[in-house]
């Protein structure tokens, strides 16, 4: 029974970093009806600008309440700028044509991110590009254990604690924006129809942008929850992470907030029972086989609405 | 009659000519792995272009039905090798084995195309790509986990039997199936979907059935270059069969122009011997092997950019839906794509 209170609280604490990325997708998709696969890539920028910055602080202070913000705050911009960048140049110039030109765009755009960091760049002693060896993360939350309940049956790490924290304030952030704020309404406005939104005077652009920036920021943060628990660093962690939290978005219902983080608990959940009961070396294929039996059983996801393709 | 002729004419074209390939090129074996490589990518690119380029759908997870039939044919030709045929002799014998599996690891992976296409092919465009990756990675973990497959390590002793011959044979029958598809009713269907799919429908096609079937064709070959690619390298491991091969080929089509059997050929042989031109040359001028091996490191991310930058500066690809023979310098103007001429 303990085991299995374990597992719980494991994988919900993995279902809420799936969420944090989940919710880029749905959001993106919300407003641009595109499946940004590039969305994992930015993540992986941003869990290595976070290492990067850590490195450059001195050890006690990367551990301070201080050094992690910090940490969070200047990896979460360097994505917001890139998630702005991708979108002006990849992106917006193909707003208007056929989706699979920007599906395209989208794919090599993830290529592109991951394969560069694999390329070892040194130019005059700066490290530009990291190269395709995993890094150890520095450990800017010291791992202890929270909560011990009974003979070491259940053990809730405080970065279980941490990371489902600053994901519950995240989204009842996101959820207070998108539903109470002036800002929110435009993004609503945009997703139901971005022509008819321009026409009534919303900035459509700026809507875009800002929803990609956002998105971009909450994928840095995730990345660096992420990090912290698995402590290692690698161009490739962006694909499978990705992933993983598309398939959390779609089981939710793409486009959908609430949706996003019910899939990603749900994933996070069945990938730790799989690896708890079966065996581990099965943990990614999961992912794929539980998206293959949604799509298969109710394809607009459980929180969607599967609507008609109007001409 | 005179059609079904018309239909042998490039087979009786090709064999004497792949005949005659094999035996200049018998003292070159440098040569023969080189066009093997570019036989096999050839027969991916083309095949994934009936899916990618003809109808419009977008599947990133070839290399998942190429692994398919790799493993099966690889599987099958190990077991029978040690018995043989009794009443063949032994180099015939061991040619009948190598058909034998090279047709049970296409069928096997067209079974998959099958499998995988018919749900997830209702989906649209987007789910299609993620899901043909997601089963990409389903088989990848599969084999992984499998004894039969030799697990991570791959499986290994598989008996070399590709020839320059049989790989190219592949390749025509593959550009002739293409091609035939293209020119034909199955086709026009095919390349309705792509252009409107809703129209298409309200027109009487059934998207479905059609999508099915281009995918169950293109999976088909994906598994017989899989077979092919398997018998020349004798070693079949999961890390062949990555996202990575994928998108090499999903590069090829786009770059060759999607839909555009030859556009997919000739991207298909750039792209493979680029890089390895790069390399030999990078490596004689500096005799140095870091920077050869650089080359090898740098070629993915410039795929990534290649793509998007196809898409911003010329969505179509290299040719666009069209064949090579309509292109500029062969005729004044090109005609539009749905007048395409029939079969070569």
């Amino acid at each position: 029974m303990s085991e299995f209170v374990q597992h719980i609280i494991n994988g919900l604490a993995s279902g809420t970093i799936y969420a944090l990325v989940a919710l880029g997708y749905t959001m993106v998709y919300g407003v641009l009806k595109l499946i940004n696969f590039a969305h994992g890539d930015v993540m992986m920028v941003g869990v290595y600008v976070g290492y990067a910055t850590s490195r450059q602080l001195e050890r006690d202070t990367s551990q301070s309440f201080f050094g992690v913000t910090l940490i969070f705050l200047v990896a979460m911009m360097t994505c917001a700028a890139l998630g702005f960048f991708i979108e002006r140049f990849a992106y917006r110039p193909l707003r208007e044509k056929p989706k699979l030109t920007a599906l395209i765009t989208a794919i090599g755009v993830s290529f592109f991110l991951s394969y560069s960091f694999q390329v070892e760049t040194v130019v005059g002693g700066l490290t530009l590009l990291p190269g395709a060896a995993p890094k150890a993360f520095p450990e800017i939350i010291k791992p202890t254990e929270w909560l011990v309940i009974g003979d070491r049956d259940i053990v809730i790490w405080n970065w279980q604690v941490i990371s489902i924290g600053i994901a519950a304030v995240l989204m009842t952030g996101l959820q207070y924006l998108v539903f109470k704020t002036r800002f929110g309404m435009a993004m609503r406005a945009v997703s139901f129809d971005h022509r008819t939104a321009g026409l009534m005077g919303i900035p459509v652009d700026k809507v875009i942008s800002f929803t990609f920036m956002l998105g971009s920021a909450l994928a840095a943060g995730a990345g660096i929850l992420y990090a912290i628990k698995d402590t290692l660093v690698q161009p490739l962690m962006g694909v499978t992470l990705g992933l993983k939290a598309f398939v959390a978005a779609v089981i939710g219902g793409i486009g959908h907030v609430p949706g996003a983080v019910v899939g990603a608990l749900a994933l996070g959940l069945v990938e730790e029972f799989v690896v708890g009961y079966g065996s581990s070396t099965w943990r990614d294929a999961v992912a794929f086989g539980f998206l293959i039996l949604v799509l298969l059983v109710r394809p607009e996801g459980i929180f969607g609405r599967m609507t008609a393709e109007k001409v | 009659m005179n059609g079904v002729l018309k239909g042998l004419l490039p087979f009786a074209v090709a064999i004497p000519l792949l005949w005659l390939a094999q035996f200049l090129t018998k003292d070159t074996p440098f040569l023969v792995i080189l066009s093997l490589t570019v036989g096999v990518n050839i027969t991916l690119a083309v095949s994934l272009n009936i899916v990618n380029g003809m109808t419009g759908q977008f599947s990133i997870g070839h290399a998942g039905f190429m692994a398919v039939g790799a493993y099966i044919a690889g599987v099958v030709s190990k077991m029978t090798s040690v018995y043989g045929i009794s009443f063949l002799p032994e180099g015939v014998s061991d040619q009948v084995l190598y058909v034998v599996s090279l047709l049970a690891g296409a069928s096997s992976a067209a079974l998959f195309g099958f499998l995988v296409g018919l749900p997830s092919l209702r989906l649209k465009g987007d789910y299609l790509a993620i899901v043909t990756l997601g089963f990409g990675e389903i088989i990848r973990v599969f084999v992984q986990n499998t004894e039969l497959f030799g697990k991570a390590l791959g499986l290994s002793g598989v008996p070399q039997r590709t020839s320059l011959f049989s790989c190219f044979f592949v390749v025509v029958v593959v550009v002739v199936v293409a091609r035939r598809i293209a020119a034909s009713s199955h086709g026009r269907a095919l390349l309705a979907i792509r252009e409107d799919e809703v129209a298409a429908e309200a027109m009487g096609v059934n998207t479905t059935a059609y999508k099915v079937r281009a995918f169950v064709v293109a999976s088909f070959f994906a598994g017989l270059a899989g077979g092919v690619f398997a018998h020349y390298q004798s070693i079949v491991a999961p890390s062949s069969f990555t996202y990575v091969k994928s998108m090499e080929i999903v590069v090829m089509v786009v770059a060759g122009g999607l839909g555009s059997t030859t556009g997919a050929i000739i991207a298909a042989v750039v792209l493979t011997l680029l890089p390895e031109a790069l390399r030999s040359l990078f490596l004689n001028i500096t005799g140095d092997g870091s920077i050869a091996q650089r080359v090898e490191q740098i070629r993915m991310p410039i795929y990534g950019l290649l793509l998007v930058i196809i898409m911003l500066v010329r969505p179509q690809g290299l040719f666009g839906t069209q064949e090579i023979w309509q292109v500029w310098p062969f005729r004044k103007r090109a005609k539009p794509a749905s007048t395409t001429p029939g079969a070569p």
